[in-house]
């Protein structure tokens, strides 16, 4: 993927790409610190339909979403040929009774037969967590197992 | 009454306003400083009310406005930044400085104000309003589209072109001989390409000089340097504005950054006193002659700066409706034109006309430039539709 970055004197950087489908995307990183998602209209690819303001919480989401749907399409990929194993994505919320504890005290493995291969935190991938890291809330969990097994560990991380 | 208490009681009234002022500018999403300028003449010099006590704090804090203003346009951009928009735009710098340079001095030429004129009043209509136009992109959600880094570049070079421009303009204002003229202009321009080379090589010596984590010294080791630097500059007569403006080079990365963030209320504050102060010393009675005149200039340099923009653009490859947007951001002048019409006006060498017709010019393009900016956009749309309608029927 081909990123242009442009320099924008006094005020930030902007980096972009052209989507396949003619739409300019991409980030502009503000000197103070704002980050906007811009977002070109699709007659003219010069001009933004949108740039959003976001948050660096607001951002990392995001970039964990994307990020993480990638990352599953992958796995989902890769385990196509075992029947009854599925990939899916748990958000962390920032209720959850997990949230700023080790990920082991969940006991997934040992309750619903669920491997965790992932988390996505801040747009990074930490790749098969230990026990012992802690969640924080907005971390995106990309976990392997049966349907059942997905279903119950959902409802573990969300209600304890 | 007490003198004390009188000039308290006029600069607060005043400060007040100004306030006002610019929460009204704000509501209706304008610049504030054309408000401020008319706020001035109301109370200066032939005005409705006539302010005395305040005369000479005024003086001063528009000195010091001026000083904040150029320190912060210094650190606006880096070094590196400087020398990378003077390498990509430097076509597109030279064509803006030529179109927008010569209206001003050839009205200045044909109203008889000489040369010193001529200087002065070509400086008013080359420089755009960077603040103006850096908050109309940042207002209007353009800070993504592709013409901007065009629109930025020129502003960057304008900045360089300032850095040249100041320290000859003062050498012409203090009417020295055409040697001793070179001379000062010699030493100013190696001062400049000193300062610019110590601030790409050694910026961060610099930065790291005046930095501290402690916002309260950072605060005073900024502003005292920038005073200090002024004044050295001031008694070289290299003009305190052009040093307060290589200081602001000089500080470059994140110091500069955060410079900038504590700064920014205290220039708000003495560049409102410096728009008063030079609406006071106008007197009122002097504009409706030059309105006209004004106007003319006004359409002129607003046509060029379009000229300008749409140049650069379709250099840099943007298609139509962007190269007029680049066009319309470029319009606004405001504060710089207002700074050096000031720095004129102080050394008395230009017919006082001249203060009128550069407030006046100020006054319609600091209104007209966001205007452009905004309502640019669906002209040029509807403009493009038409043709596209007439060919289906």
């Amino acid at each position: 993927m081909n990123v242009e970055e442009t320099n924008l004197p006094g005020l930030g950087r902007r980096k972009d790409f052209m989507t396949a489908s003619g739409r300019r995307i991409g980030v502009v990183e503000r000197w103070e610190g704002q980050t906007e998602l811009i977002v070109s209209t699709w007659d003219d690819p010069d001009t933004c339909q949108a740039s959003i303001p976001l948050t660096s919480d607001e951002a990392a989401t995001l970039g964990n979403l994307l990020g993480g749907q990638h990352l599953a399409m992958k796995l989902t990929e890769e385990h196509k040929d075992v029947p009854g194993i599925v990939t899916r994505q748990f958000s962390i919320a920032a209720d959850s009774p997990f949230q700023n504890q080790p990920m082991g005290k969940a006991c997934i493995r040992t309750r619903c037969g669920v491997s965790i291969v992932a988390i996505m935190r801040e747009g990074e991938v930490l790749p098969s967590p230990g026990p012992d890291v802690v969640l924080h809330p907005g971390d995106l969990l990309v976990a392997v197992g049966t349907q059942e097994g997905l279903d119950s560990a959902a409802n573990i991380l969300r209600h304890g | 009454m007490d003198p004390l208490a009188l000039t308290l009681i006029e600069l607060g009234a005043v400060v007040f306003c100004l306030g006002l002022l610019a929460r009204l500018a704000g509501r209706i999403g304008m610049s504030p400083i054309p408000l401020y300028l008319l706020g001035g003449l109301a109370f200066g010099a032939g005005g409705i009310v006539k302010l005395e006590g305040m005369h000479e704090f005024a003086h001063l804090s528009g000195e010091i406005g001026v000083i904040l203003l150029l320190l912060m346009l210094g650190l606006e951009y880096t070094a590196a930044e400087l020398f990378t928009g003077l390498r990509r735009s430097w076509q597109a710098g030279v064509l803006d400085l030529v179109l927008n340079f010569v209206p001003g001095a050839a009205l200045a030429l044909t109203l008889h104000w000489g040369f010193v004129g001529a200087m002065v009043m070509g400086g008013v209509t080359y420089i755009s309003s960077s603040g103006i136009a850096a908050k109309v992109i940042t207002d209007l959600g353009r800070l993504g589209n592709r013409e901007t880094p065009v629109v930025l570049s020129i502003l960057v070079f304008e900045d360089l072109a300032m850095a040249v421009y100041l320290p000859i303009l003062t050498a012409t204002l203090a009417g020295v001989s055409f040697l001793g003229g070179l001379t000062t202009v010699g030493i100013a321009l190696a001062v400049v390409s000193l300062v610019l080379m110590v601030a790409l090589r050694h910026g961060h010596h610099v930065s790291k000089a005046v930095h501290s984590e402690n916002s309260e010294v950072f605060l005073l080791n900024v502003l005292g340097a920038a005073l200090l630097v002024a004044g050295a500059a001031s008694a070289m007569q290299v003009s305190a504005a052009v040093g307060a403006f290589m200081l602001g080079i000089a500080i470059s990365g994140s110091t500069a950054h955060s410079a900038t963030r504590i700064l920014e209320p205290l220039r708000d504050l003495f560049a409102a006193i410096f728009f008063v102060a030079f609406g006071l010393n106008t007197d009122p009675a002097t504009i409706p002659p030059v309105l006209g005149w004004a106007l003319v200039l006004a359409v002129a340099t607003a046509a060029t700066k379009m000229a300008t923009g749409i140049w650069a653009a379709k250099r840099a490859g943007i298609a139509r409706p962007g190269r007029f947007r680049a066009g319309a951001a470029l319009v606004a002048r405001g504060e710089f034109s207002i700074v050096i019409a000031g720095l004129a006006v102080a050394s008395g060498a230009v017919p006082r006309e001249l203060a009128a017709l550069a407030t006046t010019y100020v006054l319609i393009m600091a209104v007209m430039g966001p205007l452009a900016a905004r309502y640019v956009e669906p002209l040029t749309k509807a403009f493009a539709r038409k043709p596209a309608v007439a060919a289906q029927a």
